[in-house]
């Protein structure tokens, strides 16, 4: 599972609108970074087992499709983009419901997602997939130890350490930003994969490029529509997702001038109710 | 997300130059793979775009792998360990990197798993590779040692070697010697004629091998006993696989620390044929040295990129009086001509592969069918003009290379001189540049026959042709006043000659220096008539810098008399 985000890393001054949301405008859309070390490890889990498929799923709108791209190029055999109106304002639960949906229909012997988005960094949708799917998790995945027909073993980076864990599949793992950078963009797959399309973007594209993708299947992303992967509409976008935002504030930070201090029990006890204060400490 | 391909916009244009259109035309031969691999494009947009995209996934690698270990590579080196080299760890890194990205074999042709693009998108890549780490790029470059096995080699060969360098493995061209430097009719590495093996046993040593331990090496080598001279060599190919031969100590060198250079021990190494016997200096390496000029061309041009960038940041930052120092006048005039020098190699060096890739191109399907009369004229018209460009190219790009990398130290102040910033890491770098694949000196010695033959004024003659625009037109008058400066010299100098021999090798450097001026400048020129915004400043920069350099050159040749060539002789 691979979502794309705004790229939040590099943020300029018009990062936000005056309404204190997103602005997308001005942010490139890229593939989420720990996206990136999932689809690595995945790919590695190929590259042992053989004779394996890596897909990518997404959900977003028809420009979305981008990352699948983005994936085939780099070593992903295909992918399919959930897409539709019903989705739009979705929260993780309902998120991660409609991706259930999806992965229910696509049927995969292993889930591999990045822990976190970027946008959101919440790190609820790959947890809330596998209990939806009613399969065991490991997160913070960061190497792939060993992988068979049965089972997957997985190094996991923790806050003090490191543990390994055998895991039976199928099973869904998120993995960590520590874990292996992905490979790049392969020449020849970019070459090849360049013109893949998704259904919708098929429509609009001239006929020369239809007539490409109908002589070479390879090239065409699957896209569902809610209605193909069978949900509940009530659980899905805006009325599944019970997350309501209360405010949102703009928070601008000013330079001060620096505060010089002492190493005198008074200016540091007045250092400490100020923070305290200010709800920083305590 | 550092890029090297997509920050620079200059590069970009020169993808999009008009001859591009006959460069695939001859590269792709009607598309006809496009029916056998599905990575081949379908026509020409296709294969240009497909150019753009491999060319940013080079310059993603170079500005996220590559750039970030040069440093470390700097410092850590490769090292002899059990009689073979092994690489800094960022060296690993970097070659890991680029073969997963699957940039082996750029030239080749997909038969032998290759990208079939031209050697113009090829000189790319090795640019963005020099700016990120311009030790590194020696080895990454050598690939274009296949070029020649391509060029020359049986089918059988070909078929065995050609596929591992397109998978990623490493080549070396053992050419130098101790006693063979410049002068590669001396070498003596001996290679001796196994009957019972069937293949070449070869003994002897080589000094100064870029990258000698490589997977794949061409080896020049003396096959005809007895002899002492060109004649007697040939080219020979050597496998690590099959071992043979020992490294026995790596250079200890100023810069281009990462690259391996290393003195080779032959003990029976056993080496297959390439081509025809004794043709070994007298062709082969030729057409290896001739793509090696245009390699360190490349390598030049990335690196005046790495040190122009680095000044120009630095002075941004640093503020002295108040202000940052990029506003004080002598720092700015510095940085435009560092500018203008390395957007007028770039120019030079695209503008030279262009030409290379067209003759070279028709000399690959002069080999399958016989060339219509159209063709061969075409093929001619284009091998003269790469041949009096490549040394022009070279010898330009590795002057200014060095020119830039000084200047970037001196914009940096005393920090510049520390081990703190790049620029020191860039100049020692650059100072090989103009001494190896043929000193400045050597590069003169090639390009002064196209002078004497008139290879020069006959294309700078074409680019008079030219129209300016108005924003042009008095620097295009500049350059016809010029261009008359360079035959009256030319005029001259040769009317001395004929009396008084030497008098032509004397000014060599400053005939060809004037013509290279020209030269350069006029493909400026082209360029600030297209996109003025881009390029209008730049070029009339350098067209002062240029006119400033001929002025002196002229004055200089003019005021001396046959008798002062004495002065100068040991």
């Amino acid at each position: 599972m691979a979502k794309q985000v705004p790229d939040t890393r590099n943020v300029g001054k018009d990062a936000m609108t005056p309404e204190g949301t997103v602005n997308r405008a001005a942010l490139a859309a890229i593939f989420n970074p720990e996206d990136l070390n999932a689809l690595e490890m995945a790919l590695q889990m190929k590259d042992r087992i053989g004779n394996a498929r890596v897909e990518v799923l997404t959900m977003g709108p028809q420009r979305a499709a981008d990352v699948i791209r983005e994936a085939m190029f780099r070593g992903a055999d295909g992918g399919y983009l959930l897409s539709g109106r019903e989705f739009a304002g979705s929260d993780t639960l309902a998120t991660s419901y409609a991706l259930s949906c999806a992965l229910r229909k696509i049927n995969p012997d292993i889930i591999v997602a990045g822990r976190q988005a970027i946008d959101g960094d919440t790190a609820q949708v790959g947890p809330q997939v596998a209990e939806k799917l009613d399969l065991p998790q490991v997160t913070y995945a960061e190497e792939l130890v060993d992988i068979n027909d049965s089972e997957i073993t997985i190094k996991r980076r923790l806050e003090r350490g490191s543990e390994v864990v055998v895991a039976p599949l199928p099973a869904v793992i998120t993995v960590n930003a520590s874990a292996k950078e992905c490979r790049p963009r392969n020449a020849k797959r970019v070459m090849k994969f360049k013109y893949a399309l998704a259904t919708s973007e098929m429509a609009t594209a001239d006929d020369k490029a239809k007539g490409f993708i109908e002589e070479r299947p390879y090239l065409h992303i699957v896209e569902f529509a809610a209605a193909d992967v069978n949900p509940d509409p009530e659980q899905l976008g805006l009325s599944g997702s019970p997350t309501k935002v209360k405010k949102i504030e703009n928070v601008v930070f000013q330079a001060k001038e620096a505060k010089t201090l002492t190493s005198e029990d008074a200016d540091i006890e007045a250092l400490m109710v100020e923070l305290i204060a200010g709800h920083t400490l305590g | 997300m550092a890029n090297f391909y997509s920050d620079n916009k200059d590069l970009q244009y020169h993808l999009s130059h008009p001859l591009m259109k006959r460069i695939i035309e001859l590269k792709e031969r009607n598309f006809a793979d496009a029916k056998l691999y599905d990575y081949a494009p379908q026509d020409t947009e296709d294969a240009l775009d497909s150019y753009r995209r491999v060319l940013d996934i080079v310059g993603e690698v170079c500005g996220e792998v590559i750039a970030p270990n040069a440093e470390g590579v700097d410092h850590e080196g490769p090292r002899v360990v059990n009689d073979h080299v092994e690489y800094a760890s960022g060296t690993v890194r970097n070659i890991e990197a680029l073969n997963e990205a699957g940039l082996g074999g750029m030239t080749l042709p997909r038969k032998y798993d290759g990208l079939n693009m031209p050697v113009t998108c090829f000189a790319m890549a090795n640019e963005m590779v020099a700016r990120a780490d311009a030790g590194f790029e020696n080895i990454w470059g050598l690939q274009d040692c296949a070029e020649t096995i391509n060029e020359f080699a049986s089918e059988e060969i070909k078929a065995k070697f050609l596929p591992r360098v397109s998978a990623g493995e490493t080549c070396a061209m053992d050419l130098t010697e101790p006693d063979a430097g410049s002068d590669l009719g001396a070498v003596m590495l001996k290679a001796s004629w196994d009957e019972a093996a069937g293949v070449w046993r070869l003994n002897g040593c080589k000094r100064f091998i870029t990258n000698g331990d490589g997977d794949i090496s061409l080896v020049l080598a003396r096959t005809e006993e007895g002899t002492k001279d060109a004649r007697g060599l040939s080219m020979l190919i050597y496998d690590k696989r099959d071992g043979g031969v020992k490294v026995r100590r790596i250079e200890n060198k100023l810069g281009i620390k990462g690259s391996p250079t290393c003195e080779l021990v032959f003990n029976n190494a056993p080496a297959v044929l390439v081509g025809d016997r004794k043709m070994g200096l007298i062709k082969y390496v030729m057409s290896l040295m001739n793509a090696a000029r245009l390699g360190i061309a490349a390598q030049s041009t990335g690196l005046c990129e790495a040190a122009y960038r680095e000044a120009l940041k630095y002075a941004g930052e640093r503020e002295q009086f108040g202000k940052p120092i990029i506003q004080f006048a002598a720092v700015s005039e510095m940085l435009k001509n560092m500018e203008a020098k390395t957007l007028a190699s770039r120019a030079m060096l695209y503008e030279t592969a262009r030409f290379v890739d067209i003759y070279k191109q028709l000399t690959h399907i002069s080999h399958d069918r016989s060339l219509e009369s159209e063709e061969r004229a075409e093929m001619k018209f284009y091998n003269r003009l790469a041949d009096g460009f490549t040394p022009l190219a070279k010898m330009f790009a590795s002057e200014y290379a060095n020119e830039v990398a000084y200047d970037s130290i001196q914009i940096h102040g005393g920090s510049g001189y520390m081990k703190d910033y790049a620029c020191e890491r860039l100049y020692r770098d650059a100072r090989i540049m103009n001494i190896y694949e043929g000193t400045t000196q050597l590069q003169v010695v090639a390009a002064i026959n196209h002078v004497t033959k008139g290879t020069y004024l006959e294309q700078i003659m074409r680019y008079e042709e030219n129209t300016p625009t108005e924003a042009t037109k008095a620097m295009y008058d500049k350059l016809v006043e010029l261009r008359k400066v360079y035959e009256q010299v030319v005029e001259r100098v040769e009317t001395i000659d004929k009396e008084c021999a030497g008098y032509k090798d004397f000014h060599a450097r400053r005939l060809v220096e004037i013509a290279g001026y020209i030269i350069l400048s006029h493909i400026m020129l082209r360029q600030a008539g297209e996109c003025e915004a881009e390029y209008l400043n730049p070029t009339k920069v350098f067209v002062k810098y240029a006119s400033k350099k001929i002025t002196e050159a002229e004055s200089y040749i003019n005021a001396s008399e046959a008798e002062d060539v004495e002065l100068f002789k040991a």
